[in-house]
């Protein structure tokens, strides 16, 4: 027994919350890993990234009210601990500088996109050159 | 005439007095806010204990739970619990009366409150494979740039422009002096010599004792719930018996004499739970900490402020919550709006006067419990009504969250009470307490 762990056991595998699902909830890694993946239009699934422990994740739904944008996975076995929405946004309403964490994050995941999108702009700007260049 | 404004800046110096968990959180939050805003300050935290040490000398008295509540905020904050301080989580808890008892599990089925010890462990403690909750808030404090000074503080006075601080080797100017001591200390003498008036609150004395069972007993006899104990005992406002990792802990909160202990480890119901408990009583360590019950009357004064049980906690229930709340209050005010008395007014007072508020509905519920223990068909009312909502997917669990919140400090007394006088909730008691008239239970029974 893990007497010593706060939130609920995941097994390797196991889904802790699906792209498309509506989000009433978000959840902080307590041990382990978790893998992001998102389902495109076409049907292809692809890797977002991995979340280690203390990461925050789910709390885009809270704030857009949008279904979940991917899905999170326990990458071996994970302990995760939820947050309730109401809870979590009574709190902030109380003391906003709570949400100071989220918005971190929130910033440190446009500022990773940002550089996605680049190196993408990058890697296709070569790509049509080369073409050009056969 | 022009005023200068009091308020922290680059190079300002703060003395933290008492390195518990509001003198570590305060510290700890101040430094947050002024890293983001690029302002360096110094926090100097007076603290004669190192907590890394088991027994007495470590140890802070408390019966060692984190709320629902706290470990959602800390986990909001950026700040995970470590496993080596939590030393279990819990999921449930079982109420127990002279005649029933019934468990309640926590919303989602996740553990969601932790035990934890306060200092290095209990004085028999034979491994030191943990770490306490002090001693982790404290190296976090540590870790963004608090100076742990191990030093008792003997006196502190005003000057005309600063507070001085000193221990009988030395004595340090500050900008800010913050009185996190506790309960437990008479560190208020200190303290009023410089907020000029009475700041004592109100004070009662709980009893603690930490039983060594092994990790494996503790699990087959308590497993992840805490129990708590509804007796009618006079003078026991309740009881609680807290797993942890190799210990139980037990916890008794009222009025407790000699009298009020026999009668508890010899009941029934307590056996049950805790067969051979009449027989081992005390743990090898135990304490009577005082628990503040009240509010001192003044908390503040220019360049001056006290946090946690010092000033206000919250009765009966969830001091380490109230801590970091005084304390992120203060350390918000210190950081973004001035350590004047008046600061404090505008952005300490709200949260402090908050929770001494709440307190008033708080004794108004323990009030209602000390009459109910005496009511058997209230009593088996409200096990019924638990039992029925535990049972059913569909009915509300408006008793077992009234329940839940009253006994682990998930929700302030106020919420629980206007739940409890809603007319439905009311109604549905009235109903479970008539049936258990017509219907009398014939033995103790456990659902």
């Amino acid at each position: 027994m893990q007497d010593g762990r706060l939130g609920k056991q995941f097994f390797s595998g196991e889904v802790i919350c699906r792209q498309g699902e509506t989000g009433e909830v978000m959840f902080v890694i307590q041990a382990g890993i978790a893998e992001v993946t998102r389902k495109s239009a076409g049907g292809g699934e692809f890797k977002l990234g991995e979340l280690s422990e203390g990461a925050v994740f789910g709390e885009m739904s809270i704030f857009t009210k949008s279904p979940r944008s991917a899905t999170v996975t326990a990458k071996g076995d994970a302990r995760i601990l939820t947050l309730d929405k109401r809870g979590f946004l009574k709190r902030v309403h109380e003391d906003p500088s709570l949400a100071f964490n989220i918005l971190e994050t929130l910033s440190r995941r446009v500022q990773q996109l940002d550089e996605k999108v680049e190196s993408l702009q990058i890697a296709i700007t070569e790509t049509i050159s080369n073409v050009g260049d056969e | 005439m022009l005023t200068m404004k009091l308020e922290l800046d680059d190079g300002s110096r703060i003395a933290v007095i008492g390195g518990g968990p509001a003198g570590a959180m305060f510290s700890y939050f101040l430094l947050t806010f002024a890293n983001r805003m690029d302002m360096d300050l110094k926090v100097d935290i007076y603290e004669p204990r190192d907590f890394a040490l088991i027994g007495p000398p470590g140890c802070n008295m408390c019966g060692g739970i984190v709320s629902e509540s706290l470990i959602q905020m800390l986990a909001t904050e950026g700040i995970r619990l470590p496993e080596t301080v939590i030393q279990r989580g819990i999921d449930s808890y079982v109420l127990h009366t002279d005649e029933s008892s019934v468990r309640i599990n926590t919303p989602l089925a996740e553990q969601r409150i932790a035990t934890v010890h306060r200092g290095g462990g209990p004085r028999d403690a034979d491994r030191l494979d943990w770490g306490g909750l002090d001693g982790y808030l404290l190296d976090l404090a540590e870790s963004i740039g608090a100076n742990v000074i191990h030093d008792r503080v003997s006196a502190i006075e005003r000057s005309d422009t600063n507070m001085i601080v000193s221990t009988r080797r030395n004595s340090e100017e500050y900008d800010l002096a913050v009185g996190a001591t506790g309960a437990n200390s008479t560190a208020w003498k200190l303290y009023e010599k410089i907020a000029e008036g009475e700041l004592h609150p109100e004070l009662t004395r709980a009893y603690i004792t930490e039983v060594k069972l092994g990790r494996d007993k503790v699990d087959e006899m308590f497993g992840s719930s805490l129990h708590i104990f509804l007796l009618n005992i006079p003078n026991l406002d309740f009881a609680a018996i807290v797993p942890k990792g190799d210990y139980a802990t037990v916890a008794l909160l009222g009025g407790i004499t000699e009298d009020v202990l026999d009668q508890f480890f010899s009941s029934e119901s307590v056996r049950n739970v805790f067969p051979g408990i009449e027989n081992i009583g005390e743990g090898a360590c135990h304490c009577s900490p005082r628990m503040n019950t009240g509010a001192a009357p003044v908390a503040f004064a220019d360049r001056f402020v006290m946090v946690g049980d010092s000033g206000v906690s919250r009765l009966n229930k969830d001091g380490i919550g109230a801590a970091y709340r005084t304390a992120k209050a203060a350390a918000l005010t210190a950081a973004f709006r001035g350590i004047s008395a008046a600061d404090f007014e505008k952005g300490f007072s709200p949260t402090y006067d908050t929770l001494a508020n709440d307190n008033g509905y708080g004794k108004f519920m323990f009030g209602f419990v000390h009459k109910a223990r005496r009511m058997k068909p209230l009593m088996r009312g409200i096990i019924g009504m638990t039992s029925r909502e535990q049972k059913s997917d569909d009915l509300q669990k408006k008793m077992s969250m009234a329940l839940w919140d009253l006994f682990t400090g998930s929700a302030p007394y106020r919420d629980v009470f206007y739940r409890m006088i809603n007319p439905s909730f009311a109604l549905r008691l009235g109903y479970e307490s008539a049936k258990s008239i017509i219907f009398k239970p014939s033995a103790k029974q456990s659902e």
